[in-house]
């Protein structure tokens, strides 16, 4: 908002020997902006003012209950799949949680795959084989015009169609024909079943163990730095991070005796239980979502290592930096800075078109709010909760990469 | 570039290939023709060619199950087209320039096979091409063809009726003669023209489309629907949108801190509410808004709420346009005494519209690919008719919903694509006459 | 800002006086819809048997032909319909907002969509329940052996709170796949994402003609809830209230008295004083709820009576081939009980 005032049209008086004229102009112009801002206030108000009493009005004529006291009212529905308790027999406002948290969820599995998708294949359109560089630009160019809807639609019914039934009966032998995949996990189309990890007591070690490697790998890191800068001589972080932190817990889970055991998924009689499971509708809504954005991540990040000049990379390379450290220490940060602000609104583009998710089964929030505004009849309390609470999540999200844009700024000099 | 001749050895040789530019084109028109060519005769080998009925296995499922033949004859029939095209050298360097370029270059192979084989196998190997029903279609596992050709005017136009339709054509030609002027760059008298597409025509198109008077009977919005729906949400909401855009682009950056306030305000609620919450407001809400007995058309109402969502981003494109002005115009605006609408309409919006053309593009592709979620509030754009038609009993079959949204699909992508390619034409012809 | 709202809202206001559907609420609905010259009936957005539109955009159906009655009972033309294709979501607030004038979308008559939606229902057309659709391999009896399954449903309907009832009170455990239109729902269970798919077993046998091989389905004796699916209007105006819920009597009484599409113009020569009372020969009872005294033979003419209505579009003479049952005559043993004309 600083721009706004950098193209103040107000001539300044000069001093004060302001001519009456100009002085007379400013004095209208100011009273003029005042009288419009004036009719503007009054004229929000007033379109307020209509809206609610109109509403009010109408609720009240056609006999319909308003006011949010409906959300302690038992909702009576199911949900497919819930991360906090919910049956029921619990409220509407619980209802509304447990879409909350769905679409949280899913968001945020959603950012962390499109992000490492979109810069692969960012990364792709500039790789130096000419195959990969065409395929991500067929790519980039396919999935980005094609409406997102359409995108869930197919994979919702091309992954389902792909997929085996749970089990099969051939002359009353019941069979399981789900894909075994590695680890005991299981695919069909009821889902992803992975086994369900379950803590012994001792566990909470590996967990101690695991905070303990990071606090390691903190103090390394910040001792390397201080090395290179006194010495010159670099130490291999990356690497002794790694062992740290997949080690340490590793020994200590070994040496409790590996106070970890998994629930498999078993047949049952229709379906597989047990486990956790991961509803092909989170997966198609979580492919399109992944796929769609990644392809303007893609391009954002193909922009932003673009947008590095060519002499950066050279200087770089001239100081005997090798390609890794040149792409690490040099054209990343420098991209990161053109990448950032977009790649922000494509997260909550992201965010925001989950709300699809409904469209095929998915119970996210917009869905949850569309069942209860359906079986209570209460829109504007609805819609208004839903709004709300993307709202919330909309300035949180960029107040955070405000604050971390900064923070890149402030190392980027 | 000076620091280029500091480091001469570090440039990799490329582009000394008289014969790439050519090889380039050749090669992506042969490849997939290669593919076409070898799916074909493995798909006769296998029996599985255009015998209904007779089909191997699920196309889609094909797409991953690809043999050792296949994949040697593809090899082999890419090997001869590219080994007698290009230079071998461009080979090398552009694609087995390492190991690991090689192993990349045999994945994306490998995938670009996968993806056409599957795409092949489903909408022509195994797919249905004559019937009159759904019947016809059940046998195979691949597109059912003869459910678009049948539904195609459905699919375009809705319900719109048959009399009628030329109606619609008139106005897409009308459109099409006011905006291919206005696209092409050099074709004279643009504000004559942009007055036409965004002043009369609306008005022209109104009266042709809804009807009402004297020779045009009346068509209910219940009646539309199709790619019809698709065009008129989106060119409507990008028209409404515009001016709308422009004073709240305008707002925004406006010396009256109640004004900025209240455009902030709209501009940052819109953008963070989902479309579909705001087509639910529409939807729902408005006519619990309006005065009792106040009843607007549901079709008007879904518009209402796009122009609104697409205001605010159109607002953000044109701020985008009015910072890129170098502060230099404002000031000699100033200096000659314009005052603010002088200074606005004739100097600078002139300028930032002319800059933003590709981000109102952008947009416009953006709102035209969210139309699809009006069917969720009921209304039947392309996507919707589509997926209503899956219920048709007269042409049930497993795959009918897969075909029709693949027809959707390449529809909208049709579309997109142009207009994507079009932005990205201006914003070269933009940048090229920036350098002068 | 202030531009954009009233711009806005000078543009819809504008716009909505020029298709405006004037007023819900002070004039009567009849002449609303007599001034306008059509019915503004909302139906689903396709359901088989109930109201669904073919390639041409003309509607057919149970719900359609009751909507056609109306139109034929007011203005003599079962044409002078304007069909508005609601989502399960919308419907009630369609209603309420006076975009239509009557709700025929098999919606279920509840005390919570008379008291808190303002809405009134007329009369019970069409007697339902909610039953279970399941694959015959799966080799299930009874609705009691779905512990585990996965059920597919459609969200925003008492189907929905039903399903979640009748798993609870039997104290199985269930997974619900919950979709917002029907379509989608049967796409799934067809892809064999479900178990077992529920709605009203009307549209089960409707869904079941769609699946990829009809056959392989059955559906399960259990009913476990009431559906009484019944057109509804708005609160307030009795007398569009008692057209519209006599249209659905007269549709009985004339099945009740023989009179058929075919016989009606024999039958107005009829000495039976039921017959002629309801033909309008005997009596004032067309005038007397506002509508002219030839109302039952327009629409008899325009629709059949309602066991016609009910054959041609769910029953033998359509591919759903639902057996009568409850809807049968209250004479035949079902609940269809229509009060006299007189």
């Amino acid at each position: 908002m600083t721009i706004a005032t950098d193209h103040r049209s107000t001539p300044e008086p000069a001093g004060g020997t302001a001519r009456p004229s100009i002085a007379s102009y400013i004095y209208q112009r100011e009273t003029r902006e005042i009288i419009f801002q004036v009719v503007l206030v009054v004229a929000i108000v007033a379109f307020f003012y209509m809206i609610i009493s109109n509403a009010a009005a109408n609720l009240r004529a056609r006999n319909i209950a308003s006011g949010f006291g409906f959300l302690k009212n038992v909702a009576g529905f199911d949900i497919s799949q819930t991360w906090i308790e919910y049956s029921n027999v619990a409220s509407y406002g619980r209802a509304f949680m447990v879409g909350l948290w769905n679409t949280v969820i899913l968001s945020a599995i959603g950012i962390v795959a499109t992000t490492i998708l979109g810069f692969t294949i960012g990364i792709a359109r500039l790789s130096s084989n000419w195959l990969i560089a065409k395929l991500a630009a067929v790519y980039v160019e396919i999935v980005r015009n094609c409406p997102l809807l359409l995108q869930m639609f197919l994979w919702y019914f091309a992954v389902l169609k792909q997929l085996p039934e749970p089990l099969s009966r051939v002359d009353g032998v019941v069979k399981s024909t789900s894909y075994a995949l590695p680890g005991g996990a299981l695919l069909n189309t009821r889902g992803l079943f992975v086994p369900k990890p379950e803590w012994l007591p001792g566990a909470g070690y590996v967990l101690l163990a695991l905070i303990a490697a990071i606090v390691g790998v903190i103090v390394l890191a910040r001792w390397a730095k201080a090395r290179q800068l006194a010495t010159g001589q670099p130490f291999p972080v990356m690497w002794t991070a790694l062992a740290l932190v997949v080690g340490l817990p590793l020994i200590v889970y070994l040496l409790l005796g590996r106070p970890l055991q998994f629930e498999y998924p078993v047949l049952g009689r229709f379906n597989l239980s047990g486990g956790m499971v991961m509803l092909p509708e989170f997966v198609a809504v979580l492919l399109g979502l992944v796929f769609y954005t990644a392809s303007y991540i893609a391009e954002i990040v193909r922009a932003g290592i673009v947008g590095v000049s060519k002499g950066q990379k050279e200087a770089a390379m001239a100081m005997g930096l090798s390609k890794g450290q040149t792409l690490r220490l040099v054209v990343v940060p420098q991209a990161m800075r053109i990448i950032i602000p977009p790649l922000t609104s494509n997260y909550l583009n992201l965010t925001k078109n989950s709300s699809l998710g409904g469209a095929i089964g998915y119970p996210d929030m917009t869905q949850v709010a569309g069942t209860i505004n359906n079986q209570t009849g209460q829109a504007i309390e609805s819609i208004l909760m839903l709004m709300a609470v993307y709202l919330t999540i909309s300035l949180l999200t960029s107040g955070f990469m405000n604050w971390f844009n900064k923070r890149m700024a402030l190392v980027e000099r | 570039m000076v620091d280029v001749t500091l480091a001469p050895t570090m440039r990799r040789p490329e582009k000394i290939y008289s014969a790439k530019a050519t090889t380039d084109t050749r090669l992506l028109v042969l490849a997939p023709v290669a593919m076409v060519l070898t799916e074909l005769v493995l798909g006769w080998l296998r029996g599985a060619y255009l015998t209904p009925g007779a089909t191997t296995d699920g196309a889609v499922r094909s797409m991953f199950s690809y043999d050792a033949t296949s994949l040697i004859t593809l090899g082999t029939v890419l090997a001869f087209f590219v080994g007698h095209l290009a230079p071998v050298n461009w080979l090398r360097d552009n694609l087995f320039s390492s190991v690991g370029n090689a192993v990349m270059t045999l994945f994306g192979l490998i995938l670009i096979y996968g993806m056409l084989s599957g795409l092949f196998g489903f909408s022509v190997s195994h797919a249905t091409w004559t019937g009159d029903n759904g019947e016809a279609c059940r046998p195979n596992s691949g597109a059912c063809w003869p459910m678009v050709h049948a539904k195609f005017a459905q699919f375009m136009y809705g319900r719109y009726p048959d009399g009628e339709r030329w109606r619609v054509n008139l106005t897409y030609f009308l459109a099409a003669i006011g905006l291919v002027p206005l696209m092409i760059p050099r074709v004279p008298y643009k504000l004559q023209n942009a007055i036409f597409v965004f002043g009369v025509f609306p008005i022209i198109a109104f009266f042709l489309l809804v009807g009402g008077v004297p020779g045009l009977p009346h068509v209910a919005t219940e009646y539309w629907g199709g790619l019809l729906v698709t065009l008129v949400v989106a060119s409507v909401g990008i028209t409404a949108s515009f001016p709308l855009g422009i004073m709240l682009a305008l707002g925004r950056r406006s010396r009256m801190p109640l004004v900025r306030w209240a455009s902030v305000t709209f501009i940052e609620f819109v953008r963070g509410v989902p479309l579909i919450t705001v087509l639910f407001m529409a939807s729902v809400m408005l006519p619990l808004f309006l005065p009792p007995g106040w009843n607007i058309d549901k079709l008007l109402r879904a518009l209402v709420g796009v122009a609104l969502f697409a205001a605010a981003y159109m607002a953000e494109t044109i701020r985008g346009g009015l910072q890129a002005i170098p502060r230099g115009q404002f000031e000699a605006a100033d200096a000659i005494g314009l005052n603010y609408r002088q200074k606005m309409s004739m100097i600078v919006l002139p300028q930032a519209l002319k800059l933003v053309i590709p981000g109102i593009v952008n947009t416009f592709i953006g709102l035209f690919k969210d139309t699809s979620l009006v069917l969720i509030i009921g209304l039947f754009d392309l996507l919707g008719i589509v997926q209503q038609n899956n219920t048709d009993q007269k042409w049930l079959a497993p795959t009918n919903a897969m075909t029709g949204y693949l027809f959707a699909g390449f529809i909208f992508w049709i579309f997109c694509f142009g207009m994507s390619r079009y932005s990205a034409f201006v914003e070269r012809n933009l940048s090229s006459n920036e350098k002068r | 800002m202030k531009h954009t709202m009233k711009l806005g809202l000078a543009a819809a206001l504008a716009i909505a006086g020029a298709t405006a559907t004037a007023s819900a609420q002070a004039p009567k609905t009849l002449d609303t819809v007599k001034q306008r010259g059509s019915l503004n009936c909302g139906v689903g957005t396709g359901l088989a048997g109930f109201g669904q539109p073919d390639d041409k955009g003309a509607w057919t159906g149970l719900d359609v032909d009751f909507c056609r009655a109306i139109a034929a009972a007011v203005f003599n033309d079962p044409q002078k319909v304007t069909f508005k294709p609601l989502s399960a979501k919308e419907r009630f607030t369609a209603l309420q907002s006076g975009e239509i004038d009557v709700l025929a979308r098999n919606s279920t008559w509840t005390i919570s969509r008379d008291s808190s939606l303002g809405l009134a229902f007329v009369a019970t057309n069409y007697y339902d329940g909610q039953g279970f659709m399941v694959k015959k391999s799966l080799n299930v009896k009874s609705a009691k052996e779905l512990k585990g399954a996965s059920v597919c449903v459609q969200t925003g309907t008492t189907t929905e709170l039903n399903l979640a009832d009748f798993f609870r009170s039997n104290k199985l455990d269930y997974k619900p796949v919950v979709f917002e239109k029907n379509d989608e729902v049967v796409a799934a269970y067809d892809a064999n994402r479900c178990d077992a798919f529920t709605t009203d077993a009307s549209g089960l046998y409707a869904e079941r003609l769609r699946m990829k091989n009809p056959d392989e389905n059955i559906v399960l004796p259990e009913i476990i809830s009431k559906e009484p699916l019944a057109p509804a209007v708005r609160q307030g105006d009795s007398q569009w209230f008692t057209i519209v819920r006599w249209v659905h009597f007269a549709m009985l009484n004339a099945e009740e008295l023989g009179v058929t599409q075919k016989n009606v113009d024999e039958m107005l020569a009829s000495a039976n004083p039921d017959v002629k009372r309801m033909l309008g020969k005997e009596g004032e009872f067309g005038k007397g709820i506002g509508l002219e005294n030839d109302w039952v033979v327009r629409i008899v003419k325009a629709v059949g009576n309602y066991g016609e209505s009910y054959e041609r579009n769910v029953g033998s003479g359509s591919r759903l081939k639902i057996d009568r049952g409850l809807n049968k005559q209250w004479s035949q043993g079902g609940l269809q009980y229509a009060p006299p004309i007189r």
